[in-house]
């Protein structure tokens, strides 16, 4: 067992762990934040989708091990203060989901093409998004659900 | 209080989204049991094996494990066969252990199963069982299994053919065929798909040996039907002790629909241990063990006179039905594909004939669509070929062909009456949208460029809400195809509305609530919507083939009315008049005539239980359950179009547009259903151009994973053009069609079209899907233009 210390959604988490435990088992079963899924273990899917240290990462790619010292933030850490991330309102607006499933790894992935370049094209978001899959909805509202928290984004000034 | 505004035909948000976007849903992996021990299973890494012998010793040591059971070990435990709920005269049905005993037949066939106290050492000895296979002859095409001298795969079915189907008047279609000015001909193969529901299918079984009780928590789109027969066919255990949780369920498209060995192993191995046991799919065991859809090899012949009327259609389909007979696999290609393949056109004769064999392949069952797909995919396809061969343009061979709209109700001469339609209505409106006149100008300027565009059409028709259950059953179904809906109304005029139908993704805690709000004159907040759970539920046959709204919507509606036709006793009572002088509106009754005399839905439901002032012989209380079954099937229609272009250099296809104009008769939440309509035009989009099944001839599942199976990704699609005609159904009181499945059905067949359409200046008239750079770049190239 190997001692990790992983700040998560900005609260500082001290566990003992196996050396070989996927990050997003530290998350989901260390933790019990189970809104970060697992679609496929091949780092295809995206529904692992969390932020390390700001950058999306595929949380099923990594090892907890490798998250020593480091910041995470998952789906429950977006919302602030019980009000929704612009993101989320956008995906709930715009009915950028169907199951849920991916959601969580989609709105966090969009979040960080919204981090890079806040006023993205079509294609740009459709590109930005090519890591994660969703099997419901053919991707049109979640493209609609971007663009809705970029322009939402953009009016509140709020980043 | 107020009267509501209608709610019916409102885009509400999605009530169920709060939990799922900020992560508090909550999905079978996500539920957590004290002492939970993991299952791992063992599977064959062969396709077709004897097992000579299973030696669990090593994985036993392993510190941690807690059981490894073989399928032996099950059999003597008095584990059975899984059942098949569809049977078909003279249907070949050979057991389907859970656990495989003697011989594996499919690459993941499992043959053991490994408890452990971590999901992490359960994996860890699963590759410690030691399996001593001794490999078999493969055999994974459907029509090669059918041929002499094939590897057989049951001694119940020596020639590898589980059942003979036909359907549809032979000497009429003969007839048809000889009077005819020109017949066309094409071999079809519609390839084998991969279901790739994003969550995995899991399964938590929760044994209490104090009572006998067994909750399971599992991926299903039925959680009823799940209990059912696990109880009463696999298991042996009462019905009432088994309850059954469908919680949040991240997608099905079919393929969650089916019991399956692993959540019958998790519940026996509970009984047995007496502690929890999960089990979660890798997605290399969701690609291996999820019925897979559709893998049909077909040849089709359609006659027509010389002015293009459409005189007959002959078809001959062999299907895969892989290694076991799946839950429903008998009905799929047989009268979910035979009874469509009349689509939209008058064709007064058809005779489809359907061989199913088995092949060292994954069971093959429904997925999004379920034999409508393939239908729509011959029929649409055959009459694009005829135009070509008769030198007419596609669509004005449709609409030459198509059913009138004063032609409905409409028997086709495949078994089924449609229940209303205006296909004319549809193309036109898509035709605009596409401006179609334009679109050809466009396609013949940049033919000159060496671009090629192609349009394709789907003028489909499909059936949803598979009914009533008395001529399913007299057709094999081994169960009713009602649904239920309960209707608790509390004694402060909340309501709790129980479905049996299942949502997982379809929004059905929005738009069922939609219904019931406006049915009582409630605001939405009064109103919840409960399903997937046996133990709320009285009964529910779940969510497939598009029946929610059409049949689970009906339900509702059904019991809301006998809702309110007691709270008119009990208010007619109250306000000291007749009940047929009592009127419901706004959430109030109130006397015909005065709207002062009246008593709120609060007041009327606070009455019913205290009592204390009833019409003599009225039961308290204020509840209703209703079993709606209806009289026939729904039948959406529409037409779709696909724009596409192919890259000569490459044979790389882009789809450019895409069109659906759909009538799914009333929507309840246009939102939804379109949300469900642009998904599900994707999924057809995709096994057209990218989703395929490859099978080596080993039977290794060569496209085993997310990394070589072509699921498709954003940027590979186009945001889809959506419009809608609006044909009510009279075999609801809601008038709703169904909405899940027509994008699937419909498109696949659009985009074939349109490619095949590009490709006309090769002069290519045909080419197998997927359209993948290889095959296309390879069909221009072998045509030598």
């Amino acid at each position: 067992m190997t001692s990790v210390t992983i700040s998560v959604n900005g609260t500082s988490q001290a566990r003992q762990v196996e050396p070989r435990l996927l990050l997003v088992h530290f998350l989901r079963e260390t933790l019990g934040l189970t809104g970060t899924h697992v679609g496929c273990d091949t780092s295809q899917c995206g529904a692992c989708t969390v932020l390390l240290d700001g950058e999306a990462v595929k949380s099923c790619s990594l090892f907890a091990v490798q998250a020593d010292g480091r910041s995470v933030t998952t789906i429950e850490g977006l919302a602030k203060d019980g009000k929704l991330h612009p993101m989320q309102e956008g995906f709930w607006e715009k009915h950028g989901l169907q199951c849920g499933f991916c959601t969580p790894g989609m709105i966090i992935s969009a979040c960080q093409i919204l981090e890079r370049n806040p006023n993205p094209s079509e294609a740009e978001i459709r590109r930005g998004l090519e890591g994660n899959m969703c099997r419901c909805t053919g991707y049109a509202n979640i493209v609609k659900a971007v663009q809705h928290a970029a322009g939402n984004m953009a009016d509140r000034g709020a980043r | 209080m107020a009267a509501t505004e209608r709610l019916f035909g409102s885009s509400i948000k999605r009530r169920e989204d709060p939990r799922l976007i900020t992560g508090k849903g909550v999905y079978v992996d996500d539920v957590k049991l004290p002492a939970t021990t993991y299952a791992s299973f063992v599977r064959s890494p062969h396709a077709h094996a004897r097992i000579k012998a299973i030696d669990s010793s090593a994985a036993r040591k392993l510190p941690g494990v807690v059981a490894v059971y073989t399928g032996k070990e099950l059999s003597a435990g008095g584990v059975k066969s899984l059942p098949v709920g569809w049977l078909l005269p003279n249907i070949k049905l050979p057991p389907h252990l859970p656990l495989a005993v003697d011989r594996a037949r499919y690459m993941g066939d499992a043959v053991a199963v490994v408890i452990a106290e971590s999901p992490y050492v359960a994996r860890d000895a699963a590759d410690l069982v030691d399996v001593d296979y001794e490999p078999l002859p493969v055999v994974t095409d459907a029509v090669r299994a059918t041929e002499a001298g094939a590897p057989k795969l049951h001694d119940e079915a020596p020639d590898n053919v589980s059942f003979r189907w036909s359907l549809g008047d032979k000497d009429k279609t003969d007839a048809a065929f000889r009077g005819a000015a020109r017949v066309v001909k094409e071999h079809f193969v519609n390839h084998r798909l991969i279901p790739n529901a994003i969550e995995p299918r899991a399964a938590l079984a929760s044994a209490n040996p104090a009572t006998g009780e067994i909750t399971l928590w599992v991926t299903t789109q039925n959680p009823h039907v799940h209990r059912l027969l696990m109880a009463a066919f696999v298991l042996g255990i009462p019905e009432h002790k088994l309850r059954v949780i469908s919680p949040d369920v991240g997608g099905g498209f079919g393929s969650k629909i089916f019991v399956y060995p692993e959540e019958c192993v998790v519940t026996w191995a509970s009984r047995a241990l007496g502690r929890p046991v999960k089990w979660t799919a890798e997605r290399r065991e969701s690609f291996m063990t999820d019925a897979h859809g559709r893998d049909h090899q077909t040849d089709a012949e359609m006659a027509l006179d010389a002015d293009g009327h459409i005189l007959g259609l002959r078809v001959k389909s062999t299907v895969n039905l892989g290694a076991y007979l799946s839950l429903f696999a008998p009905s799929v290609p047989t009268y979910l594909y035979g009874t469509l393949l009349a689509g939209a056109y008058r064709t007064p004769a058809i005779h489809v004939e359907v061989t199913g064999a088995f092949t060292n392949t994954t069971p093959v069952d429904a997925y999004r669509g379920a034999g409508r797909p393939e239908a729509c995919y011959v029929v649409e396809r055959m009459v694009d070929l005829a135009a070509k061969e008769l030198g007419v343009d596609p669509v004005e061979l449709r609409r030459r062909n198509f059913i009138a709209p004063e032609q409905f109700p409409y028997q086709t001469p495949v078994a089924v009456m449609y229940d209303s339609g205006n296909y004319t209505a549809a193309l036109d409106k898509a035709l605009e949208i596409l401006n179609y006149g334009a679109f050809r100008r466009e396609q013949d300027k940049l033919r000159q460029q060496g671009r090629y565009l192609g349009v394709g059409f789907s003028t489909y028709v499909e059936a949803c809400g598979l009914a009533p259950s008395q001529v399913a059953g007299a057709l094999g179904a081994q169960a009713g195809l009602y649904e239920s809906a309960t209707v608790r109304v509390h004694p402060t005029g909340k309501v709790t509305v129980f479905t049996g139908s299942h949502s997982h993704g379809q929004g059905h805690e929005t738009t069922f609530a939609q219904v019931a709000a406006d049915e009582l004159g409630l605001p939405m907040e009064d109103i919840e919507i409960v399903h997937g759970d046996t133990a709320q539920v009285p009964f529910g046959m779940g969510t497939y083939g598009s029946r929610s709204g059409p049949v689970g919507g009906a339900a509702i509606y059904m019991g809301l009315q006998k809702i309110k036709d007691k709270g008119k006793k009990i208010a007619a009572h109250l306000l000291e008049a007749s009940e047929n002088d009592v009127v419901y509106e706004g959430g109030k009754f109130s006397v015909k005539g005065s709207p002062n005399r009246s008593k709120t839905f609060g007041d009327v439901a606070l009455m019913a239980y205290l009592a204390h002032n009833l019409p003599k012989g009225l039961e308290p209380g204020l509840e209703a359950i209703s079993f709606f079954d209806p009289g026939n099937f729904v039948f959406p229609f529409g037409t779709h179009i696909a724009v596409v272009e192919v890259e000569r250099e490459t044979g790389k296809v882009k789809l450019v547009r895409y069109i659906a104009v759909d009538d799914l008769g009333r929507v309840i939440n246009p939102m939804i259903v379109d949300g469900m309509v642009q998904g599900g035009i994707v999924q057809g989009v995709a096994q057209a151009l990218w989703e395929e099944a490859i099978y080596d001839e080993n039977g290794q599942l060569v496209t085993g994973s997310m990394m070589n199976y072509a699921l498709p990704r954003a940027d590979d699609v186009v945001t889809p053009e959506l419009a809608r005609t609006e044909t009510p159904t009279p075999v609801n009181p809601l008038g709703v069609k169904g909405a899940g499945e027509t994008g699937t059905i419909a498109s696949t067949a659009a985009v074939a079209n349109a490619v095949v359409d590009a490709l006309a200046p090769f002069g290519i008239k045909h080419l197998d899907m997927p359209f993948t750079p290889g095959r296309v770049w390879e069909a221009i190239r072998s045509s030598g233009r």
